[in-house]
């Protein structure tokens, strides 16, 4: 072995033509998060089998107006973080943070819908131990509800580093990284809504 | 060593070893009381045996934290330790009170002991694992809060690093968990809620931190890998940690009577928790690989090494294995717990303190590593006592799904004793493998003293 070698970080992959975009261990984590809300859509998928009746029921008292209306939300800010790459990747910081913004404006929305849902919800007194739908929906959603925080989060700090223009061709691991988390909560609601708000 | 004070962390190893040691025996006089029911009654009554055993176990990985940490920080933040002389004073008192204590628990009736120690101002003792007088979980309190100032201020002083922060939340949040152990509500339902607030957030949480921290000192320094790329794996495997380890607190909660949903939460979350233990193992194999220097001191990465890999089984599979609410229905409080509890403890906790003495403990005598004859007698004792644990745990799962099979689940199922009757085959297997477990012990502890060329290349 030559010690005298560079070692290659195998965790930062190199920006651009490099596949995945962003960091690996951004990808890690999105395997992590996707197989803990796969373990729990099994989990819902299995238990609807064995309670048909009272998950049909109790599926036609959600708002499946507010779900979609959720979902195009998501989609929407899905599509703005993927312009905001494609902006600061061709240098156009400006525009890049303007997109980001717009993204960040879709999340709030969505927190607002799903706000006025839960706080018809448990004003009608449901909660975890209501019943076995009610459990699954109010777990799913409320998980999902977080990551849809911590998306924020990471898309509020990425709009101050766009604006810096830290993010340019050659520079876009944390920029491709965040949008990539974006998009795995984006995804996971694209299952969810279907499957605990319509599939029935 | 790069700094003087790092010198204390001696005292602790050598505290941690020997009260390791005293668990072994006491594990071993329990193993055998389980087929030999009157061993040593009425002197050492089963139940005191166990207390001393677990309690032990858990002081002895204490005194190797701290010995690692005040080994570990000043190296990383690059500065004398805050007080040396503090830290010196800790480990009396700290050693002084644990002997007291476990002195109290063989010389008196447990009752006497609590009415000695003023059980009746605050009721907090007759809890597993949190068995100490009310004087000694005081104790405990005073001494984490004073070595953790002194550790903090370390690290306020000097540089702060990846690894030293990771240390840090850990130790704090050991010493905050700590204090559920003064929570002892009347209701039993809040008793097991909160008592598990201190186990579980304590061995599959902030021990977990420091596991990290401590694994990943020593591998920069026996693989000399570039520390950013061990900081951003330490950083992935601390949030898996956390998110999968705070929430998997619900699989405690299956039958003590908390809400239903806890069977569900605690499932799914807890099926989870032996990812960030692969990621770990997964990270000490692929740093070892890309080493960039042969380190001489071998035996210090076969035990960081062992610890990724028998941690991962340890508390990764042995604790999936019956972690789900439908398997626990049957499985819960059975011999599978004592397999999984064994091999988890010694896997993660107990070579993760060997990984750090057996790195540092030959540079605080002066050299870079031990003799190569030294060495070789430490690997024979890591693998004499990694293989005895291995056994320990398959053959405590054998009797474990027996007496599921017995006493839970068979169309005649039996009593309790009667099932304990008739595995009593793997109990004694399970003793001879402890007592080979004791002779790797013993060798481990002579490997201290064979001499023979020392190697000095490389630090």
């Amino acid at each position: 072995m030559n010690p005298g070698a560079q070692n290659p970080d195998p965790m930062t992959v190199p920006p651009t033509s490099a596949y995945p975009p962003g960091d690996l261990a951004v990808w890690v984590f999105i395997f992590a998060e996707l197989l803990a809300f796969g373990v729990f859509f099994l989990a819902y998928a299995f238990t609807r089998m064995r309670h048909v009746e009272l998950f049909d029921a109790m599926q036609g008292t959600l708002d499946r107006r507010a779900g979609a209306v959720n979902t195009v939300l998501l989609i929407t800010s899905s599509f703005c973080v993927a312009r905001a790459v494609r902006a600061a990747e061709h240098g156009a910081s400006r525009i890049g943070t303007r997109w980001v913004l717009a993204a960040l404006a879709c999340g709030a929305g969505f927190l607002l819908v799903k706000g006025a849902e839960y706080a018809d919800k448990f004003g009608a007194g449901i909660s975890l131990s209501t019943n076995t739908f009610y459990m699954f929906y109010l777990s799913l959603t409320f998980f999902h509800f977080m990551h849809v925080i911590l998306g924020m989060v990471v898309l509020a700090v990425l709009a101050v580093q766009t604006r810096r223009g830290d993010y340019h061709r050659g520079n876009m691991n944390g920029l491709e990284s965040g949008a990539a988390y974006w998009h795995m909560v984006d995804l996971v609601w694209i299952v969810l809504f279907p499957l605990v708000y319509v599939l029935r | 060593m790069q700094y003087k004070s790092q010198a204390v962390a001696k005292l602790y190893f050598m505290a941690a070893i020997g009260l390791f040691a005293g668990q072994v025996l006491f594990g071993l006089i329990m193993g055998l009381q389980y087929v030999v029911g009157d061993f040593l009654f009425p002197a050492i009554p089963f139940n005191v045996a166990r207390m001393v055993h677990t309690n032990l176990l858990i002081v002895w990985l204490l005194f190797g934290f701290m010995g690692g940490a005040y080994y570990l920080v000043p190296e990383e933040s690059e500065t004398e330790l805050f007080s040396p002389k503090l830290a010196v004073a800790l480990f009396w008192i700290f050693l002084i009170a644990g002997a007291l204590t476990i002195v109290g628990y063989l010389a008196v009736p447990y009752a006497t002991l609590a009415q000695m120690t003023g059980n009746d101002l605050l009721e907090t003792m007759g809890r597993e694992f949190l068995e100490q007088p009310l004087p000694t979980k005081l104790g405990i309190v005073v001494v984490a809060l004073a070595f953790l100032f002194n550790i903090t201020m370390t690290v306020l002083k000097g540089k702060k690093t990846a690894i030293s922060m990771v240390l840090l939340l850990g130790l704090w949040g050991l010493a905050i968990f700590f204090l559920f152990s003064f929570y002892n509500p009347s209701n039993l339902v809040k008793d097991k809620f909160y008592w598990w607030w201190v186990v579980h957030l304590w061995v599959e949480g902030v021990w977990e931190l420091i596991l990290g921290s401590l694994l990943a000192f020593v591998l920069i320094k026996v693989t000399g890998v570039d520390r950013e790329v061990i900081e951003k794996w330490l950083y992935v495997i601390v949030t898996l940690t956390l998110v999968t380890g705070i929430i998997g607190t619900g699989h405690h909660y299956y039958w003590i009577g908390a809400p239903e949903y806890w069977q569900w939460w605690g499932s799914v979350f807890s099926a989870l928790e032996p990812i960030p233990f692969f990621a770990m193992t997964v990270f000490a194999f692929n740093m070892v690989n890309r080493r960039r220097r042969e380190h001489p001191n071998q035996a210090a990465t076969l035990w960081a090494l062992g610890t990724a890999v028998m941690s991962f089984l340890g508390a990764g599979v042995w604790g999936f294995l019956h972690t789900l609410a439908p398997v626990n229905y049957y499985t819960h409080g059975t011999q599978v717990t004592a397999a999984h509890g064994h091999m988890a403890f010694y896997g993660a906790y107990a070579m993760v303190v060997l990984t750090i003495i057996s790195y540092a403990m030959p540079i605080m005598r002066g050299r870079a590593a031990n003799s190569n004859r030294a060495q070789v007698v430490e690997m024979w004792s890591f693998w004499l006592m990694t293989v005895s644990m291995v056994f320990i745990t398959l053959f405590l799962t054998a009797a474990g799904i027996l007496q599921v099979w017995l006493q839970r689940f068979s169309s005649t199922p039996i009593p309790f004793m009667q099932a304990q009757e008739q595995i009593s085959l793997f109990y004694w297997l399970r003793e001879g493998t402890g007592v080979l477990f004791l002779v790797g012990l013993v060798l481990y502890i002579v490997s201290f003293f064979v001499s023979g060329r020392e190697k000095t290349s490389a630090a």
